[in-house]
């Protein structure tokens, strides 16, 4: 055989060679949309490493039927521009079947319509009302609705025999809707709002707010917003010397809140996912293995301890898993199949999807907490 | 129901809100006293303060009071490379292109902090305790009173250098007339470098000051420039009791349109006060108007 001819059957072999190993082993691509950095990073920090390591574990174990799973992250900054631009990329660059995030509610909305036009399944980490209701197709959420956050708010208030309440929210799409949530349900707990007070994402002081709620006939203030507000509104609270109960959102359940407001923090009582009470749950929980799992691998991966809203990521991956696992492999056939998930134990709660319901979880998926000595205990 | 409570407690919180800003429009006013140049990056040096001070805080594990000073000498030896490498050299460019100039370096000294610190919020302990105190019916924090105090005696050493120091009379002159000032022997180079000098330093001192009370992060230089600014547009560009009284009254309408209109509108406060001050008296509530003479 002359040399050329050498050469030409070797690159044939080669190139057969690589195309049968890469026939074999076709990963899954999935997107995420994450806001890493930025005022949402408590969010989307946790949500990536927690994506990560479970892609890792996933892929370590042999992947899913046989195929590796291939993530690709996106940091959105919490930006919603740059979530769409990201999206773009994802479902036109990358070519994902699936798309997980982003961490806010206000880049999720902005991103539906570029998944809904391109028909990719979206699994939302943000717990916006808006984001699943009314019911979008191709749209689903890991993180707890905030009217349930609201419902069990108002429910413990009702025990404590509150019937005035200051609300004091942030101007941002969660503030916004939870502010919504709160006074659409506050008739059906007999709680009158008597005051309703906004302030700005980047505010430094909200004593002139608190100082008028102060002046109310309040017998308790609910603070709705995510780090480092709510942080703030807690100092000016404890400044103003303020003692009525205040409630906070799901929004402050992580370390980071009780850094932030140090010493003010003891006393306030907020909703969480059951993540961060983990090992005071009672034996027969049926999300404590899986909790305590998590809380675990992502402390001896990350050397911090695991939260709510890494918990969120968790859920849209161990789902997304849970629909390729049951025989999809197409964005038509995942969203197909993720529909039908039922009674999946994740570490936000308890869920069961369905064409009606895109959210998958009852206000059974909170548990209130109150925190004391800077740490979280369960309230019972 | 305890109106007159309320109103001490608004008046409380725009003293010392506007304290702060009057802290930050003394950066500007004394640079721009010595430049002519308005100093866009003065935010950045607030922020400077509270980053280093939490970066010798918690990374370096040193007491509360080293801290500070090494955050101050470390912002100030940012101010002099900023005027070194940014300002000299480009002697007698026009002032277009030297604000330009200090908004590049604000983005800058934003992302150095950003990539080296990251974008996380922080907090700083209070230098004395956590505790309100009553003040007829109002609360205000212990910080408030450090702010405050710092603030009035930064006021006084102001006025004494400017008014009773042969260097602080040199750098009026230069804000003068820098070529007069140049011919009567007076180094004006020298004059500038210690205008950024002490901006950097009266700003990173106002950044410090204010971070137990509103936390610090890599972009809090942002809107505190920009009101500072405000502050110094509104009380005309004096070095002095001016800028005192511009930064005051922004910090007072701030607080009380928050209390009685709208806390929604707080910011957009300061900056209709800004265009109107703009519109109608440019030269600033407290200053002369400006004539020259032909």
């Amino acid at each position: 055989m002359t040399k050329k001819m050498f050469w030409a059957v070797f690159s044939l072999l080669i190139a057969g060679l690589m195309a049968g190993s890469a026939f074999a082993a076709e990963a899954i691509k999935i997107g995420a949309l994450l806001s890493v950095s930025g005022p949402a990073s408590f969010l989307g920090e946790p949500e990536r490493n927690t994506a990560v390591m479970m892609v890792d574990e996933i892929n370590k174990a042999g992947g899913v039927k046989g195929r590796k799973l291939d993530l690709v992250v996106y940091d959105t900054q919490g930006d919603a521009t740059k979530a769409v631009q990201a999206a773009n990329k994802l479902i036109k660059d990358d070519k994902v079947v699936a798309i997980i995030g982003d961490s806010t509610t206000g880049n999720t909305m902005a991103v539906i319509p570029v998944v809904e036009k391109a028909e990719i399944p979206l699994i939302s980490c943000a717990a916006g009302f808006k984001i699943t209701d009314p019911v979008k197709k191709w749209v689903f959420k890991t993180a707890q609705n905030d009217a349930l956050a609201v419902q069990r708010i108002f429910d413990h208030m009702k025990k404590q025999k509150i019937s005035k309440v200051a609300i004091i929210t942030v101007s941002d799409g969660f503030g916004a809707s939870g502010r919504e949530q709160l006074v659409l349900h506050a008739k059906k707990f007999d709680i009158q709002i008597i005051s309703d007070e906004t302030y700005a994402p980047k505010d430094t002081d909200m004593t002139a707010q608190l100082t008028k709620i102060r002046g109310s006939e309040a017998q308790a203030i609910v603070c709705w917003g995510t780090n480092p507000g709510p942080a703030i509104v807690a100092r000016n609270v404890k400044q103003l010397g303020i003692t009525i109960p205040l409630y906070m959102s799901h929004g402050v359940s992580s370390k980071r809140f009780i850094e932030l407001a140090g010493d003010a923090s003891e006393g306030i009582i907020l909703p969480s996912g059951r993540v961060i009470v983990a090992a005071q749950l009672p034996k027969t929980d049926p999300q404590r293995k899986s909790l305590l799992n998590y809380v675990e691998n992502y402390r001896k991966r990350f050397k911090v301890e695991g939260d709510h809203f890494g918990g969120h990521a968790w859920d849209a991956v161990m789902l997304l898993k849970g629909a390729i696992e049951r025989g999809a492999d197409s964005p038509a056939t995942i969203r197909d199949q993720l529909e039908k998930t039922e009674k999946f134990a994740g570490i936000g709660g308890i869920f069961n999807y369905s064409p009606q319901d895109h959210a998958g979880l009852t206000s059974e998926a909170f548990v209130l907490v109150q925190i004391k000595q800077k740490n979280w205990t369960l309230v019972k | 129901m305890d109106s007159s409570r309320q109103l001490i407690q608004y008046i409380l919180s725009g003293l010392y809100n506007g304290a702060i800003y009057a802290l930050i429009g003394f950066g500007f006013a004394i640079i721009h006293n010595a430049t002519g140049i308005i100093n866009f990056a003065q935010g950045e040096f607030v922020m400077l303060g509270g980053m280093l001070t939490i970066f010798f805080l918690a990374v370096l594990n040193l007491p509360l009071l080293p801290s500070i000073i090494l955050a101050i000498l470390f912002s100030t030896v940012a101010g002099v490379a900023f005027e070194r490498l940014a300002i000299r050299p480009l002697k007698n460019a026009k002032p277009l292109i030297m604000v330009i100039i200090t908004i590049g370096a604000s983005i800058l000294i934003r992302g150095i902090v950003m990539v080296v610190g990251g974008k996380n919020t922080h907090a700083v302990p209070a230098f004395s305790g956590n505790d309100p105190l009553y003040i007829a019916g109002a609360t205000i924090m212990p910080q408030h009173l450090w702010i405050f105090a710092i603030t009035i005696l930064i006021i006084i050493a102001n006025r004494i250098f400017f008014n009773f120091s042969i260097t602080g009379k040199a750098m009026r002159a230069c804000a003068y007339n820098s070529q007069a000032a140049s011919l009567v022997g007076i180094d004006v180079k020298t004059m500038v470098l210690i205008s950024f000098v002490i901006s950097s330093a009266i700003g990173s001192m106002a950044g410090i000051i204010i971070a137990p009370l509103t936390m610090t992060s890599y972009d809090v230089g942002i809107m505190l420039g920009l009101k500072g600014f405000c502050a110094v547009i509104i009380g005309g560009m004096s070095s002095g009791l001016g800028t005192v009284m511009g930064g005051l009254i922004l910090g007072l309408l701030e607080s009380l349109g928050a209390g009685y209109i709208s806390a929604s509108y707080k910011d957009a406060i300061a900056f209709i006060m800004l265009l109107l001050i703009l519109f109608i008296r440019p030269e600033g509530l407290f200053s002369k108007k400006e004539t020259e003479r032909v």
